[in-house]
């Protein structure tokens, strides 16, 4: 059987039971349409959970970026689950006994305000959609590659499936497809890693496997790894950073990001009672870990397998001849993800760090002219199967859990969207009067538009699409994890306060961003360069979110303490959240 | 202040004191021992690395892990205790 038809098998039959799934578990209303009726069970809401949560970033790219970046790039492992303990002490609980169907309506309930409801929400869609965007690009890559399609098609299939599901089903349809989809990315991450870890290191557990000896040369893995990367010009691989304000900034970035992140936070809407959401948050973290443990084993490993693979006789030798050179780098080669230029015409790919000013003298005594092989980093989980000379059918089956990944997300960021237009929007402000049909018909088409709107940006993606997942992390993070917060552990906040609050920390955030990456993304118009000589105290754009946060809560109390106390029947609903006691399920009223 | 707010506040203050215990040992081994604390660490050696390299691709996460569980379990069993939990 030809791997065009394998791949075409895993990843039609993920989309049947995707499909059959939706049939199943049709939302008949609001309630089921907004968070699956309540009804979730604490375990499987956590799998949902991790499956929205790791999207094509945490699948695809992040092995990519740790595996070029060592050390320094652990912040995504830290950042992206240390946020799931302040969602599980700080927000999901107390948000859960509130007891009420979107993020923006807690704002808005809290902080007695329509315009912080609104504020909420604008946050909530630029957030949710930049996105997005990601999700359907990763979607549309994964199709292009595996069923040979061109990725505009790939991404109107895509988009299609996700129609089918989301839309029929709601949360409920979502919750359930996504327990699927992340039993299939987590079997697909996994097994070509525990092969790997097993022809490297002999340890059948790619997180054993990394702190383990080399089999071939008896060396410990990262040991060897450092040495080879030293002998090219590169950083050691396990180096430790300088900038350590910079890195801690960026970790609590993301870990607040994270936990403000809104369609995170409506997956705890669905379990049936407090107690649940604290198990599910945990359950939650645990299924994220089955792959963030497995990930830094996989980039050092394919860092290694990558190099050794260029370099057969030892990195001090001869590189391998570019006629020589093996088929899973001819097939990357097809995408221009893996690009080849013979600089010093000798017919030999030598892969090195031509930037280090230090190795230069090496470089030219050896004959070499600057480095030759360009590897995306996005390729490195894809092509992990390949490299390590696995079956057809493993390949298959990463195709199916890139998907399975991309889509999951997409669907939660578009509940997300579509339930604040729905229900903040025209149920809480242009008709408050709407019938509870007219709702459900409301969120379909509004889910309807979300999904055109992102297949549009997806297709003629902005030329800034990796730098909007900053601004993504950036608003949550400086807006709309601090108003949750304040919302639960102070009853001083008042409306004033908190609007003032997320004003000055979402508006300094993309200031700040802003200012390096320029004006609304468009390059070119950049204040300064984005360099860390012109950073602030040395923060990079991306780390900004947590500085940004600071300056909400400071803002926030700040202005409320020159202002009323919020009345009582506030204080008595601050209270409520606070004691599990009375809690029903969720309702929209 | 009637017998019910004295509960309800010693239950608040109590969880608020399991929340910040938490995040200490939170902040500890990521922002510590993954970070900035890897140069003292840097003398214990685990697999071809140090201690702090471990914190930061493995440690933190599975003290993460353990910290959301026993909140759980904590918060869980003193709902129980002050008699707040749901029916």
């Amino acid at each position: 059987m030809s791997q065009f038809a394998i791949n075409l098998i895993f990843v039609g039959g993920s989309f049947a039971l995707y499909i059959a799934i939706a049939i199943w578990a049709r939302a008949g209303s609001t309630k089921e349409f907004y968070v699956a009726g309540g009804g979730v069970n604490p375990v499987m809401n956590g799998m949902a959970t991790a499956a929205d949560w790791m999207s094509a970033a945490s699948f695809i790219s992040m092995a990519g970026l740790i595996a070029a970046g060592g050390y320094a790039n652990s912040t995504f492992l830290m950042g992206w689950t240390g946020g799931y303990v302040l969602l599980a002490m700080l927000l999901a609980p107390y948000l859960r006994k509130f007891g009420k169907f979107t993020v923006p309506e807690f704002i808005g309930d809290r902080f007695y305000s329509k315009n912080a409801r609104f504020v909420a929400v604008a946050c909530l869609i630029i957030a949710s959609v930049t996105y997005v965007i990601g999700q359907m690009t990763g979607a549309g890559v994964a199709f292009s590659r595996f069923l040979e399609v061109d990725s505009d098609t790939g991404l109107i299939i895509a988009a299609v499936i996700v129609f089918l599901y989301a839309v029929m089903g709601g949360m409920k349809g979502i919750t359930y497809t996504q327990v699927a989809q992340y039993v299939v990315l987590i079997i697909a991450y996994t097994i070509p890693a525990v092969f790997i870890s097993l022809q490297l290191t002999g340890n059948a557990l790619p997180p054993l496997g990394l702190f383990s000896d080399h089999v071939e040369s008896g060396m410990p893995l990262l040991q060897k790894l450092d040495m080879i990367v030293r002998d090219l010009g590169f950083n050691d691989y396990t180096a430790d950073v300088s900038n350590k304000l910079n890195m801690v900034l960026f970790t609590l970035s993301l870990m607040i990001g994270t936990a403000g992140l809104p369609h995170v936070i409506i997956r705890f809407f669905t379990v049936p009672k407090v107690s649940d959401a604290r198990w599910s948050a945990g359950w939650a973290l645990v299924f994220i870990a089955l792959l963030y443990l497995t990930a830094p084993a996989v980039a050092s490993m394919a860092r290694l397998n990558l190099l050794t693979t260029i370099y057969p006789a030892g990195e001090t030798a001869n590189a391998i001849e570019y006629a020589q050179r093996p088929d899973w780098i001819k097939n990357w080669e097809v995408t221009g993800l893996i690009k080849f230029d013979d600089k010093n015409s000798d017919g030999r790919i030598q892969m090195y760090n031509d930037k280090s000013e230090s190795f230069k003298q090496t470089a030219t005594e050896r004959g070499w002219n600057g480095n030759e092989l360009t590897v995306n980093n996005d390729i490195l989980v894809l092509a992990n199967p390949e490299i390590a000379n696995l079956p057809g059918w493993v390949i298959g089956l990463i195709a199916a859990g890139g998907l399975a990944a991309a889509l999951s997300t997409a669907a939660g960021l578009l509940l997300a969207i579509s339930s604040a237009v729905s229900h903040d929007l025209i149920k809480g402000s242009i008709n408050p009067e709407i019938s509870e049909k007219g709702e459900l018909t409301a969120a379909r088409i509004s889910m309807a538009a979300a999904i055109i709107v992102a297949t549009h940006l997806g297709m003629n993606p902005p030329g800034f699409a990796a730098q909007t997942v900053a601004l993504a992390f950036g608003i949550a993070a400086a807006s709309i994890f601090p108003a949750l917060m304040m919302g639960i552990f102070s009853k001083r906040v008042n409306n004033t306060g908190a609007i003032a609050g997320m004003l000055a920390g979402l508006i300094s955030t993309v200031l700040y961003i802003f200012l390096y990456l320029g004006w609304f993304f468009i390059p070119g118009t950049n204040t300064f360069e984005n360099v860390q000589a012109n950073w602030l105290f040395g923060i990079s754009p991306l780390s900004f979110g947590a500085v940004g946060a600071m300056i909400n809560f400071a803002v926030a109390f700040a202005v409320s303490s020159a202002t009323q106390a919020p009345p009582q029947h506030i204080q008595d609903l601050v209270e409520s959240v606070r004691y599990p006691k009375g809690a029903g399920s969720a309702t929209g009223h | 202040m009637t017998e019910h707010d004295r509960n309800a506040a010693a239950y608040w203050s109590a969880n608020l004191r399991l929340i910040v215990g938490c995040l200490i040992v939170w902040a500890l081994v990521s922002y510590g021992g993954g970070i900035l604390l890897r140069p003292l660490l840097a003398g214990i050696s685990i697999g071809g690395t140090d201690l702090g390299f471990w914190f930061a691709q493995q440690g933190s996460i599975l003290t993460f892990i353990g910290l959301i569980f026993f909140y759980a379990w904590r918060m869980n069993k003193l709902d129980k205790e002050f008699d707040l939990h749901e029916e």
